[in-house]
């Protein structure tokens, strides 16, 4: 077994633990953390793409690796404009939660008479 | 079984391990620690890979970068009731088996990929002379995908806008929050004075020697960003006022003078991005310092966060 399919048996792995994480942990931040892990093991099986085309003299092929450094880079974004946006819900409700209370129902105002 | 696979079996088996611990453990800052540690395990699996360039991406960024925010984002939100609804065991069982399904097709796919595997590897060794670069994976970044490269460098921008403009009208133009606590420890002080200077070079060279060996733009520019959080961290500086115009020069600095350079490609080289004859590595350097700039400008602003103080604060 070569390690590059180690490395994506493990990229499986992350993806399976992240969605599990991102379903089941209430918290928006925990759910941010786990939207990463399954980020970082997206990120390993491309891994693996990268590293079966070595061919000749490259041990990998520079293309798929340089998708996955834009791709950290783009993630790190991502979850850093989440967090602003927690903080912000925080601030303005005093907590961060998913779940819809009453007031912030789309459609109350439309069944109040 | 050979050391390398047993060690490979080793490591695949612990990252697996602190990913499950970090999604499952109850506190959020535990979480929070255990990722930064996993990052850095993360970082070692793309060794294995043949992935320095990633490696080092994955240490700086995902690693530490993505652990500073994070572990301000809780300290932050700390103060908060803890939400009241659990799961239920019903809602668990049908996401593990979610989770199973979507893992074993990725296994399976990861089993089955097609042989022998398509590669642009030959392509990408081929042109290497022609942008004088010796690291395949900064020509793909900056020569080959370039467009890619500087649209990510706008996505960086449009982030900090976004981040910036959740915040209320009253603090606009004002500086976000402090990074560390009113009165740090005298061990991080010591260590923010020590490390700052020190990684400051070792950022640099990673940008420098990343033409040729592995390294480059992002890597070195995160490792400065790094060093401008620890200061900030230990309160040695505060982070800057969003109003500030150098702040904003520095900001958009790495996008503008790949774009100027994309621009004025049409009349050197013969198309939008493309680099004249003999000319592209010092442009390409050229554009990866200014690079390097930005992004040691963006992350900590992106960590520190939406303004929270008035301008004259």
């Amino acid at each position: 077994m070569s390690p590059s399919i180690i490395a994506g048996f493990v990229g499986a792995g992350l993806v399976g633990i992240g969605l599990y994480a991102l379903i089941v942990n209430p918290e928006p931040l925990r759910k941010l953390l786990a939207f990463n892990v399954i980020g970082n093991g997206v990120f390993l099986v491309f891994g693996i793409v990268s590293r079966r085309g070595a061919i000749a003299g490259f041990p990998f092929d520079p293309v798929p690796q340089a998708m996955v450094i834009t791709g950290i880079v783009v993630a790190f974004a991502a979850s850093a404009l989440a967090v602003a946006l927690m903080l912000r819900l925080a601030e303005e409700a005093g907590r961060v939660t998913l779940e819809a209370d009453k007031s912030t129902k789309p459609d109350e105002g439309a069944r109040s008479p | 079984m050979t050391l390398f696979e047993a060690l490979d079996l080793g490591l695949a088996a612990i990252v697996l391990g602190v990913a499950a611990w970090t999604v499952a453990v109850r506190e959020v800052f535990s979480a929070v620690i255990g990722y930064v540690a996993y990052g850095l395990l993360l970082a070692i699996v793309w060794v294995r890979l043949y992935a320095p360039d990633v490696a080092l991406t994955e240490a700086a960024i995902g690693g530490g970068v993505t652990g500073v925010l994070l572990l301000t984002a809780s300290a932050r939100l700390s103060r908060l009731p803890a939400p009241d609804a659990a799961p239920s065991a019903g809602l668990k069982i049908a996401a593990a088996a979610l989770a199973f399904l979507v893992a074993g097709a990725l296994a399976a796919a990861v089993v089955y990929l097609p042989d022998p595997a398509p590669s642009l590897a030959a392509a990408a060794d081929e042109n290497l002379a022609a942008t004088g670069l010796g690291n395949a994976v900064t020509a793909v970044l900056i020569a080959y995908r370039s467009f890619d490269t500087m649209l990510e460098k706008v996505v960086l921008v449009l982030a900090v806008v976004g981040v910036w403009s959740v915040a209320p009208d009253r603090v606009w133009g004002g500086a976000p929050a402090a990074l560390g606590p009113a009165t740090p420890d005298a061990a991080l002080v010591f260590l923010a004075r020590m490390l700052a200077p020190i990684g400051l070079v070792i950022g640099v060279q990673i940008f420098w020697v990343g033409a040729d060996e592995p390294g480059g733009a992002f890597q070195g520019g995160a490792i400065l960003a790094a060093m401008w959080m620890i200061v900030m961290m230990a309160r040695l500086t505060e982070p800057p006022r969003i109003g500030s115009g150098w702040l904003r020069l520095g900001l958009i600095a790495g996008p503008a003078i790949f774009l100027l350079i994309g621009l004025a490609g049409p009349f050197m080289a013969g198309s939008f991005l493309a680099f004249p004859a003999g000319f592209a590595k010092p442009l390409i350097l050229f554009i990866e310092a200014f690079m390097v700039l930005s992004i040691a400008v963006t992350l900590p602003l992106l960590v520190a966060g939406s303004p929270s103080r008035e301008a004259g604060e």
